[in-house]
């Protein structure tokens, strides 16, 4: 059964003028069809306003659909008796780290969803241990989250999310306020939770180094998924990631450069291993 | 500059005091101001100096630490004596110029700088002792009772602790806003008073607006992470009474006593 799944979802709201009145109507998420299954690294890509951070609260039922549905591990987000089911099948960790740590003491932090939960103390404190040591930050587990760096403070984030046990985690562009070793430092810790502990990853992101792992990408534009697939189909397309204002890894895009310029290169080159090794297979071949 | 100042000062080291449960700390700073305002003579003042002497002593807390984040307060304590020392009437002892000092006067000035002067450095003993968070939990479970009469008691604590955990973010955010417009020219030092009210006009805008924008992020983190209040949740640090705090009771109910019995029966006057 898929762990995620959503059914011509459609989120709608009302553009105003300053004065109060209706100007229209704006589909932020318009007619998605989503299948997710257990075990998979989803990556969500798009630029800014493409609703990608809408679909990924509908995801966690922080909001609710306008038409069709979402099921997270087969139950219907706007069922109110499942909530609090979904929430815990569904953890998410959000852009800003500042805004989503409550706790004032690390540990703390990571403590609170299985509080709410009703965990009892023992085990509360067993979860978070694990939680922490999954995500590298057993070490800082006394100290204030005010005294970390971004990316630590989003790895706290995750830990806090991972404590409450969740089949799948969504994770609503936990990168984009990080410098570029945070953010590393944030996918590291995500890949290594899907791939060790077997959870769910939905990563909302619009850098597409981070895409680059995923088992499938959605690409998003104007509320309507454009293109999926693996990140190697999406990645041949150069000319239409363009037309969607989407950049491309730097690899790829030279790979692509060269190709057009007549250098005989194999489409959607992700990483720069892949890339020597074909450079130097087209250069065997010339020889 | 804003980041300097502390709040809750809680000064870390390892002490019987700092090991006590918040609830009996909590308990144990009422009673020690009760006990400072039921007698106003020599005897009961002695026998408050002396338990804050030892409590000081057990508390590992340098003394020259605790003086330091007073000095604001030293301020108001001198003006309370000044008004006391002029103002009370009766039996003249000095006259200069208009002023007058009482007898009266100096016996009252000379016990309200004792009385709040105890009672700053009682009180600041505590927070020095308590972390923010044990502080909340201590209330949190104190007031407990006050459910009964609809008070939401687990609310105002879980209010108190995220307004404890954002001051240092907002701080910084302060800081950041005023570096921005002081970078395009914003004055923010000079002026008369009412010039420099109006230059943070432009600071708190944005300051709200941010925070109104914290908060949403906040409440939307918390609901994802299942918060629905206090109803059915555990606690990763429940407070539990352990010997110590029970040892702490019986010695205030005893200083309390020792204040209430000697201050009756050997009453000693300043004059």
């Amino acid at each position: 059964m898929e762990i995620i799944e959503t059914k011509n979802l459609v989120f709608e709201y009302i553009r105003r003028d300053d004065e109060g009145n209706v100007e229209g109507f704006t589909k932020a998420v318009d007619n998605v069809n989503l299948e997710v299954k257990q075990g998979d690294f989803i990556a969500i890509l798009g630029h800014n306003g493409s609703g990608k951070s809408t679909l990924a609260k509908h995801l966690n039922a922080v909001v609710m659909p306008t038409e069709g549905t979402v099921y997270v591990d087969g139950k219907d987000t706007q069922d109110k008796e499942a909530l609090w089911d979904i929430r815990k099948t569904a953890g998410m960790v959000f852009q800003n780290p500042d805004n989503q740590i409550i706790g004032q003491i690390v540990e703390e932090d990571v403590g609170f969803g299985p509080e709410n939960m009703g965990v009892p103390t023992q085990e509360i404190w067993e979860r978070v241990e694990e939680s922490l040591k999954a995500v590298g930050m057993y070490a800082y587990r006394k100290h204030s989250p005010n005294k970390l760096s971004g990316g630590q403070k989003q790895r706290v984030s995750i830990a806090g999310v991972l404590a409450m046990h969740p089949k799948c985690i969504v994770l609503d562009e936990p990168t984009a306020m990080l410098d570029p070793n945070g953010r590393k430092e944030v996918i590291r810790a995500v890949r290594a939770l899907n791939q060790a502990e077997d959870i769910t990853v939905i990563l909302i992101t619009h850098y597409m180094e981070e895409v680059i792992h995923a088992d499938k990408v959605f690409v998003m534009d104007q509320g309507k998924v454009v293109m999926e697939g693996t990140p190697k189909k999406i990645f041949s397309q150069v000319e239409r990631l363009k037309e969607l204002r989407l950049d491309v890894p730097q690899v790829t895009l030279l790979a692509y450069e060269l190709g057009k310029s007549g250098l005989n290169l194999p489409k959607g080159i992700l990483t720069t291993e892949e890339f020597v090794e074909e450079l130097q297979k087209a250069a065997l071949r010339m020889l | 500059m804003l980041r300097d100042i502390t709040l809750g000062q809680y000064y870390q080291t390892d002490s019987a005091l700092h090991r006590m449960d918040p609830r009996i700390k909590l308990a144990g700073t009422m009673v020690y101001m009760i006990s400072l305002f039921i007698y106003k003579n020599i005897t009961a003042y002695l026998l408050a100096f002396l338990f804050l002497a030892v409590v000081i002593r057990i508390s590992r807390v340098p003394f020259r630490f605790m003086i330091k984040g007073l000095k604001a307060v030293m301020f108001l304590l001198l003006i309370t004596a000044v008004f006391n020392l002029f103002l009370t009437r009766g039996e003249p002892l000095v006259s200069i110029w208009k002023l007058t000092i009482t007898k009266e006067g100096l016996v009252n000035a000379v016990y309200i700088v004792i009385r709040l002067g105890f009672l700053i450095i009682g009180s600041s003993l505590m927070t020095l002792t308590t972390t923010p968070n044990q502080l909340t939990d201590g209330l949190e479970k104190i007031m407990a009772p006050l459910k009964i009469f609809k008070v939401p008691v687990h609310e105002v604590a879980m209010m108190m602790s995220i307004a404890l955990r954002f001051i240092p973010i907002l701080m910084e955010e302060t800081d950041k806003i005023m570096k921005a417009q002081m970078a395009r020219g914003a004055d923010f030092e000079s002026g008369r008073l009412l010039d420099k009210a109006k230059a943070m006009v432009p600071l708190l805008v944005p300051l709200i607006i941010s925070a109104f924008r914290r908060a949403n992020d906040l409440a939307m983190a918390m609901e994802a992470r299942c918060y629905q209040g206090g109803e059915g949740r555990t606690k990763m640090k429940p407070l539990q009474y352990k010997r110590i705090d029970y040892m702490a009771y019986g010695v205030m109910a005893l200083y309390l006593l020792g204040v209430i019995l000697l201050g009756r029966l050997f009453p000693l006057h300043l004059i």
